[in-house]
């Protein structure tokens, strides 16, 4: 049994290929294999969101997703959406409105954000905080990263 | 979790050879229960069989008389179905209600009846609008499907190809969330039809179950106030930290006058 299998997708724009096992996590694969650790691991049981990242442009939640079933498939992170002199604009929005304090489920709220932003270009507070269902905030009360999620929504669309 | 090996047929006949000659393996559909189970060391399948890769078992159909959803088909994807929201819109508000959104991009509707969770929405909506579970070997009507908790009438090896909704003339569906998970803490579906008004609870007991006598009175008259005075008994149903069986019995009355509600304005 087991062993590893190839897999091929792309992940922020480059074609990677890779053998994995076939229950390597999506999330073990991008932290441990390619590095990319802006991916967190918070509850590890598919509610907390840390751990949200794109697949073919949806979020879905990459510590409930074997690699294996991101076969043939693009995956962006965090890592792909903007840099450090170049702020993706929900980037830029949740450091304008100060939409975090330990910043650790700050990843996961963001790649929620841009999922939801472009079907949303103009939300209510309301239809944000239904979005973000699935993210959780110890910290913030929440409030600020609303405030985000609506200003990083006009300006993606904006954009 | 325990090592597995990994198949993703292209046809439904080499999923079934798979399944025959790996007994110990089991079916991937969206994975948002299969994989926490197997997270957990729950279960520990020789083999996972993958799904994803028969584009035919996934999309919405939608004819005069019926909504037929294949059984790779997203929460999500049926959520946003204009054709849904337009026909069955009890449906589609109720696919909106699972889980959360990264939940519904990949969870299914196939996966969710195989799995028969006593809490799950969809069961409400099987039984509530008397659907017909379609699988590569036969038709099972929806009162034959649920037989116990995380029980169904699937045989070892049988798969669920669609699920076919007849549209009614109005249906609407109410629940009482968990406020951490939203599973129904109680869930009801009611359904009027041609034949009469069906009434289907999730959540409150060991199975989805009917309500006979909340069916006959709206049968005579489709209003909230007609199941005002009849009391659920609590005998069978759930006790769980969030919720007594008499708090259950309580939800339901109140949960099936919203759904109704939901109809009427629907």
């Amino acid at each position: 049994m087991a062993g590893t299998v190839p897999v091929a997708l792309s992940v922020n724009g480059q074609e990677i290929a890779a053998e994995v096992e076939p229950r390597t996590l999506l999330v073990a694969f991008l932290r441990e294999h390619l590095g990319l650790t802006g991916t967190h691991v918070g509850c590890d049981t598919s509610q907390c969101g840390a751990c949200v990242v794109h697949l073919d442009g949806r979020s879905v939640k990459s510590c409930t997703l074997l690699t294996v079933q991101a076969d043939g498939r693009a995956v962006t992170t965090i890592e792909g959406l903007g840099t450090p002199e170049k702020l993706h604009p929900m980037q830029a929005a949740f450091n304008e409105h100060h939409g975090l304090q330990c910043g650790f489920c700050t990843p996961g709220m963001i790649m929620s954000a841009v999922d939801f932003a472009g079907r949303h270009p103009d939300p209510t507070p309301l239809e944000v905080r239904e979005w973000l269902e699935g993210n959780i905030c110890r910290c913030t009360g929440y409030h600020n990263i609303v405030a985000s999620v609506e200003a990083g929504a006009r300006a993606m669309a904006k954009d | 979790m325990y090592a597995f090996d990994y198949h993703k047929p292209r046809t439904l006949a080499e999923a079934a050879e798979l399944l025959s000659t790996h007994p110990e393996a089991r079916l991937l559909a969206g994975g948002m229960t299969l994989l926490p189970t197997l997270k957990q060391r729950l279960a520990s399948p020789s083999d996972l069989i993958d799904l994803a890769g028969m584009p035919d078992l996934a999309g919405i159909e939608v004819t005069g008389s019926e909504v037929r959803i294949g059984a790779m088909t997203t929460h999500a994807t049926v959520a946003h179905s204009a054709e849904i929201i337009a026909k069955l819109p009890a449906l589609a508000a109720l696919a909106e209600s699972i889980g959360d959104p990264q939940v519904r991009h990949r969870g299914t509707i196939g996966g969710s009846i195989s799995n028969a969770d006593p809490a799950a929405d969809y069961p409400a909506a099987i039984v509530g609008l008397g659907a017909t579970v379609i699988t590569d070997r036969r038709e099972i009507a929806a009162d034959d499907f649920f037989t116990a908790m995380f029980e169904t009438a699937l045989q070892p090896g049988e798969i669920v190809r669609q699920v076919r909704f007849p549209i009614p003339q109005a249906a609407g569906y109410a629940k009482f969330p968990n406020p951490a998970s939203r599973y129904a803490v109680v869930g009801a579906f009611v359904a009027r039809t041609a034949n009469g008004v069906r009434v289907a609870i999730t959540g409150a007991g060991p199975s989805v179950f009917r309500l006979a006598d909340m069916e006959a009175a709206l049968s005579a008259s489709f209003t909230p106030a007609a199941i005002g005075g009849i009391a659920v008994p609590a005998d069978d149903l759930n006790t769980d930290p969030h919720a007594s069986a008499g708090y259950r019995a309580h939800l339901i009355g109140v949960m099936t006058a919203r759904a109704i509600t939901f109809a009427l304005e629907h």
